[in-house]
């Protein structure tokens, strides 16, 4: 990079230059290839306002082999809508033959599918046209994981909601009524949320900003929790188990939700560390709780 | 769920440059070579048990049923030792020491003790033998190797003897619980049926037939591994072996 112009000096051709010491032995140049040099850049970064003076030394990390969000994501979630209803319709060899193509006599195992379907499409929509995404990609053994979890539960919950001896909940149809509407107020603020948290970044671009409630009553949870997402998809889940009153489903929403916290107290954490002007009274998860 | 975690994947961490560990404190050494100490003890008691009843006897047959009781309290006695890792007084990871233990206690409590019919087969003896003569060495090898003072015949015959004691443990436990399948097929033992009002069932028989496949392409990479490990790092970090 001669010329009249000031340039930075980059070694960048097919090998990778670090500064060691005489002394360093191999081993050690070994670690710090793959050491962490606190965080990454970000795409977007321009060289000039970098942190370096006029030579500049990058360290490359190798994520191994990877896969888009998008597709995970879209994989993940049309298993379960698919198995779903290949148990619903009680395709051969799941249920004895004599029940093969029946349907359930109660008519809650119809609306548990309806609200699991909608639930998945859904989801499968919101990855299509409102998340956006941060990062590109994920590992690759990630969907081998995720899609034996979500396939897997939904398999087993199928299984018992749609089988010939299902029993519907004790409380009848008071207990499956509020059951769905908490499912169905917790399904519009979930989806609320993931609007409200994508009108916060302009489109390509990967910025993050304090999420605050807006005119829509579902977001105003906002003041009290940092990642609401996961407070209506557990309250969702709530609801479904009520409704079908299946102890999988119960441990699928457990499940669910000590993932879910877990995530939320990792986002809140980072929410702190990046905003000093972040609302004291938020919680992670459950408000003033978790 | 709504979102999922960063994506960024974790590079494999590199063995090389590595923190000395930090060992327990002196309250938690003193706390590990009592529960050693006792356990090394125990499990002599039922070695001692099993000969002396072979010896009245004259016969293999029946023996669990000397030591049927400390065999309980021992095995389940090593529960403990999850704790140990999770409160981290002892570098060894929970899960691995978890699996370990629980499918131990498991084949006592939920096979042995559960299924009357099996207690008289020889299969259980097998696996009673494996368990004495391993426990025996491993918890005289944490003794010795918290005191500092590792005799190396004990090593030795920890990562010796696992070759011959491994399997002989595998084998007496599988044909345990093939010997209960019968039993629990019959009674329908810790088994759910539908119709119920939590629309739940669980087929013990079957959960035992999975749980024997289970043992064939898991356990010996776990046992194994988890064994060069700590052979691994006895050798780099002399002063203070792996532990449980």
């Amino acid at each position: 990079m001669n010329g009249k112009k000031q340039g930075y000096y980059l070694s960048l051709c097919a090998c990778v230059c670090v500064c060691v010491e005489p002394n360093a032995t191999i081993g050690e140049i070994k670690s710090m290839f793959h050491k962490s040099q606190g965080k990454s850049l970000k795409d977007e970064d321009v060289l000039q306002h970098l942190p370096v003076g006029t030579t500049a030394t990058f360290y490359f990390r190798d994520l191994g082999a990877q896969i888009s969000w998008v597709t995970v994501f879209l994989t993940e979630y049309t298993g379960p809508l698919v198995i779903y209803l290949m148990f619903y319709f009680r395709v051969p060899f799941i249920y004895a033959p004599k029940y093969d193509f029946t349907t359930s006599k109660h008519w809650v195992v119809h609306l548990a599918c309806m609200c699991h379907s909608f639930h998945y499409v859904k989801r499968l929509l919101e990855t299509l046209f409102v998340h956006r995404f941060s990062h590109g990609t994920m590992p690759l053994r990630n969907i081998f994981k995720n899609c034996t979890y979500y396939w897997g539960f939904a398999a087993w919950m199928a299984y018992y909601i749609n089988h010939p001896l299902y029993t519907p909940p004790i409380y009848g149809e008071q207990q499956i009524r509020l059951a769905l509407i908490l499912f169905l107020f917790c399904q519009i603020g979930n989806f609320s949320i993931h609007i409200a948290l994508r009108n916060l970044r302009p489109p390509g671009s990967k910025t993050r900003k304090i999420p605050y409630p807006t005119k829509n009553p579902f977001t105003w949870i906002f003041l009290l929790v940092s990642c609401p997402n996961y407070t209506y998809e557990l309250g969702s889940w709530l609801g479904f188990t009520l409704m079908t009153q299946c102890l999988p489903v119960a441990f699928f929403t457990v499940v669910g939700f000590v993932q879910m916290t877990v995530w939320a107290k990792g986002k809140h954490r980072s929410y702190l560390k990046e905003f000093r002007d972040y609302p004291p009274l938020r919680s992670p998860i459950l408000p003033f709780v978790l | 769920m709504s979102a999922a975690a960063p994506g960024t994947s974790k590079t494999g961490h590199s063995d090389v440059v590595q923190k000395k560990k930090k060992g327990p404190g002196a309250l938690a050494t003193a706390y590990l070579v009592i529960y050693n100490v006792v356990m090394t003890a125990g499990w002599l008691v039922i070695a001692v048990g099993l000969v002396r009843a072979y010896l009245a006897r004259g016969s293999y047959h029946g023996l669990y049923y000397s030591i049927e009781k400390p065999l309980k309290f021992f095995q389940t006695g090593a529960l403990l030792e999850i704790l140990h890792c999770a409160v981290g007084i002892v570098p060894s990871s929970v899960v691995l020491t978890g699996f370990q233990v629980m499918s131990r206690v498991f084949l006592t409590w939920a096979v042995t003790h559960s299924v009357r019919e099996v207690q008289s087969e020889d299969s259980v003896l097998l696996f009673v033998t494996a368990w004495t003569v391993t426990e025996i060495i491993r918890y005289s090898f944490y003794t010795f190797s918290l005191l500092n003072h590792l005799p190396y015949l004990i090593k030795w015959a920890r990562y010796t003897f696992f070759f011959a004691l491994y399997p002989m443990g595998v084998t007496g436990e599988l044909l345990t619980i093939y010997a209960a399948l019968p039993f629990v097929q019959k009674t329908g033992l810790y088994s759910i049926t539908l119709p119920n009002k939590y629309n739940f069932s669980f087929d013990y028989y079957t959960f035992l037939i999975l749980t024997m496949i289970s043992y064939i392409p898991l356990p010996p990479e776990k046992r194994t591994n988890a064994l060069w490990k700590e052979q691994r790092k006895a050798c780099r970090h002399s002063e203070y072996p792996s532990q449980r």
